[in-house]
């Protein structure tokens, strides 16, 4: 399948799921669990960008989503700073344009994580993600601005566009990143950029000899990887309406986003999708029915189960079943 | 701002202090990172295991902590063995150690720390021994016990060690899986074995490592990720190989963190010890005694 086709067929595919939730769903709970799903989608295929496709690990999620979030905040407070301090009025920020620069945002500070650690192999680049996310929450924690440690309360409007509610209005924007970060996934796998990470993947300095420009492309992944992340974590003030360090930093973004493209399946786009609808869902129910500290448990059990037992995921499974098929 | 000189003399001497405790707490992960090469992420939910074995025994049967640690460390060594053998059938033997293997440490370190909420909640726990609160006043330096009996433990374990890894044969025999595994397969000896051991002993210092930190602070179960950092800060630092390089780095990150703590305020600490890793990571990953 050509990238353009597939393009079409997952904004068909994401644009029918927005106008069927919207015409048989009226349980707002639907909305706010399935706000999370989406969201996961997101993160891992992001994830998978750089963990599957590049072979490297990324432990620092929580600091790319969380510097999404905090942009928002920052972008929230800046009409009322601006008007107090300099009597200058604009209006409210859209929500849309703090996606788009808490994307741009994390986009640079991939970049600049990328230049700072990539010359780190394997184990020490994974390290130097979780360092990051520390050095991050501790920034935050002592900025005073976005509330520091206490946290910022974010009020939503009062009015949502798209004439539905806000959490519809979230809901919907979710659905266009999350088909958004699949499309460019997607079209990763297929081009030249796909190839040339995949040969970094498999063997970096054999790549680097023969003339892939190993340094470039992977500061293009990590730039993409740490965009899409920052872009999944920009509407979430609005969505919790109440934003601190710990919960927004929190490690189980950095867990699911690794769990799921490895339950899933790391080398195609449809693995990070179908660990992060299982495992999304999977949460969602044990939150409501079981309990939210137990929820996490069962991510990382299922994540040890499935590096030991399967440890190319479901598509691997799958894979390996039409193999013994065939034969 | 004016630098008081007691101010600052008590900061370093809280440093050295604290760094004497960080080189119990990395010691582990020296032997199995930085010898052995397996990336043990998992290590701070087994030092937190071992606050909780001294937490339950002090609250139960009002033993002393450190000797629970010290009498914890045969279990704690056996479930190292166990850990390697499940990571070398899953993931070693396989030959796919590097994504798979971090996630599977990721996962555990994950696990232990949830396990740990579900089993005792987010309340600080802390453990009550005769030299926790006293200290020793030497002029105008104070030196409190609850600093200086784990920095004077934790030097006498990591000495031992030392001796260990460089007198006895297992230990030498570690050392050199460390330096060629397959040559030591020509020697007729398996460096599986070896390495079992070899994990076996750095899990078994997170018994004694364990029950250090819940002497100096209270404990609940997320801080191990906090140490993350400060490991493998430490052990980078360090060299990853030698014991000399790591204790070291260990003083000077202590010395650091603590300073700033007492003139920046302590929500800035961890900043400290992860900003530490980055630059040395970036700057220089042979560490500073490095080859």
């Amino acid at each position: 399948m050509r990238a353009g086709t597939f393009w079409l067929i997952v904004i068909a595919v994401g644009f029918a799921f927005i106008v069927v939730s919207r015409l048989y769903l009226t349980n707002e709970y639907f909305y706010f669990a399935g706000y999370v799903v989406l969201e996961y989608i997101v993160l891992s295929t992001a994830w998978n960008i750089l963990g599957g496709y590049t072979g490297y690990t990324n432990f620092g999620t929580g600091a790319f989503f969380a510097t999404g979030a905090y942009s928002s905040a920052v972008l929230h407070k800046l009409p009322a700073l601006l008007h107090t301090t300099f009597d200058w009025t604009i209006p409210p920020i859209p929500l849309p344009v703090m996606i788009l620069v808490g994307g741009l945002i994390s986009g640079a500070m991939g970049l600049g994580t990328g230049y700072l650690t990539l010359r780190l192999r394997g184990v020490f680049f994974a390290i130097a993600t979780l360092a990051l996310s520390i050095v991050v929450q501790t920034l935050i924690v002592n900025w005073d601005f976005v509330g520091g440690s206490r946290g910022i309360y974010v009020i939503r409007p009062a009015h949502a566009p798209l004439g539905s509610s806000y959490i519809q209005y979230l809901f919907t924007l979710m659905t266009v990143l999350a088909v958004a970060a699949v499309g460019i996934a997607r079209s990763i796998e297929g081009s030249r950029l796909g190839l040339g990470l995949a040969t970094i993947r498999d063997d970096e300095l054999a790549a680097e000899a023969s003339g892939v420009p190993t340094l470039r492309l992977k500061l293009i992944a990590t730039t993409i990887s740490g965009g899409l992340m920052g872009m999944a974590g920009a509407p979430l003030p609005y969505y919790v309406t109440y934003l601190d360090p710990t919960s927004s930093f929190n490690l189980s973004y950095a867990v699911n986003s690794v769990a799921m493209p490895v339950i899933g399946g790391m080398t195609s786009w449809i693995g990070p999708v179908l660990g992060a609808i299982l495992l999304g869902t999977i949460q969602q129910v044990a939150t409501v029915t079981i309990s939210s500290a137990l929820n996490l448990l069962i991510v990382g059990v299922l994540l040890i189960l499935f590096v030991i037992i399967a440890p190319n995921g479901i598509v691997g499974l799958v894979r390996s079943w039409r193999r013994r098929k065939e034969v | 701002m004016l630098v008081s000189l007691d101010l600052l003399v008590n900061a370093i001497v809280a440093g050295i202090l604290l760094g004497g405790f960080y080189a119990a707490v990395s010691v582990g992960v020296t032997i199995s990172f930085g010898m052995l090469d397996i990336a043990n992420i998992a290590q701070p939910a087994f030092i937190l295991l071992g606050c909780y074995a001294a937490y339950l025994t002090n609250l139960y049967f009002g033993l002393d902590p450190i000797l629970t640690g010290i009498l914890m460390t045969p279990a704690f060594f056996v479930l190292g063995m166990a850990v390697y053998r499940l990571y070398y059938y899953a993931f070693e033997r396989r030959g796919d150690q590097a994504i798979q293997g971090l996630a599977f440490f990721f996962g555990l370190l994950f696990v232990g720390e949830v396990s740990l909420v579900l089993i005792f909640g987010v309340d600080y726990r802390f453990v009550e021994a005769s030299y926790i609160g006293p200290s020793i006043h030497l002029g105008w330096v104070d030196l409190p016990l609850r600093m200086l009996l784990p920095c004077v433990f934790s030097l006498l374990m990591v000495g031992l060690l030392q001796l260990y890894l460089t007198r006895s044969f297992i230990g030498r025999a570690i050392l050199a899986v460390s330096q060629d595994g397959l040559a030591l397969q020509l020697m007729a000896a398996s460096p599986t074995k070896i390495k079992q051991i070899a994990v076996g002993i750095s899990i078994a210092t997170c018994a004694v490592a364990g029950s250090f930190l819940i002497i100096i602070q209270p404990v609940e179960p997320s801080i191990g990720r906090d140490y993350i950092g400060r490991i493998f800060a430490i052990c980078v630092l360090g060299g990853m190989t030698s014991f000399p390089g790591m204790l070291i780095a260990a003083m000077l990150l202590g010395v650091v963190e603590s300073i700033t703590a007492t003139f920046y305020g302590p929500s800035w600490a961890p900043a400290v010890s992860f900003g530490f890793l980055l630059v040395a990571l970036a700057v220089r990953p042979a560490g500073l005694m490095g080859r």
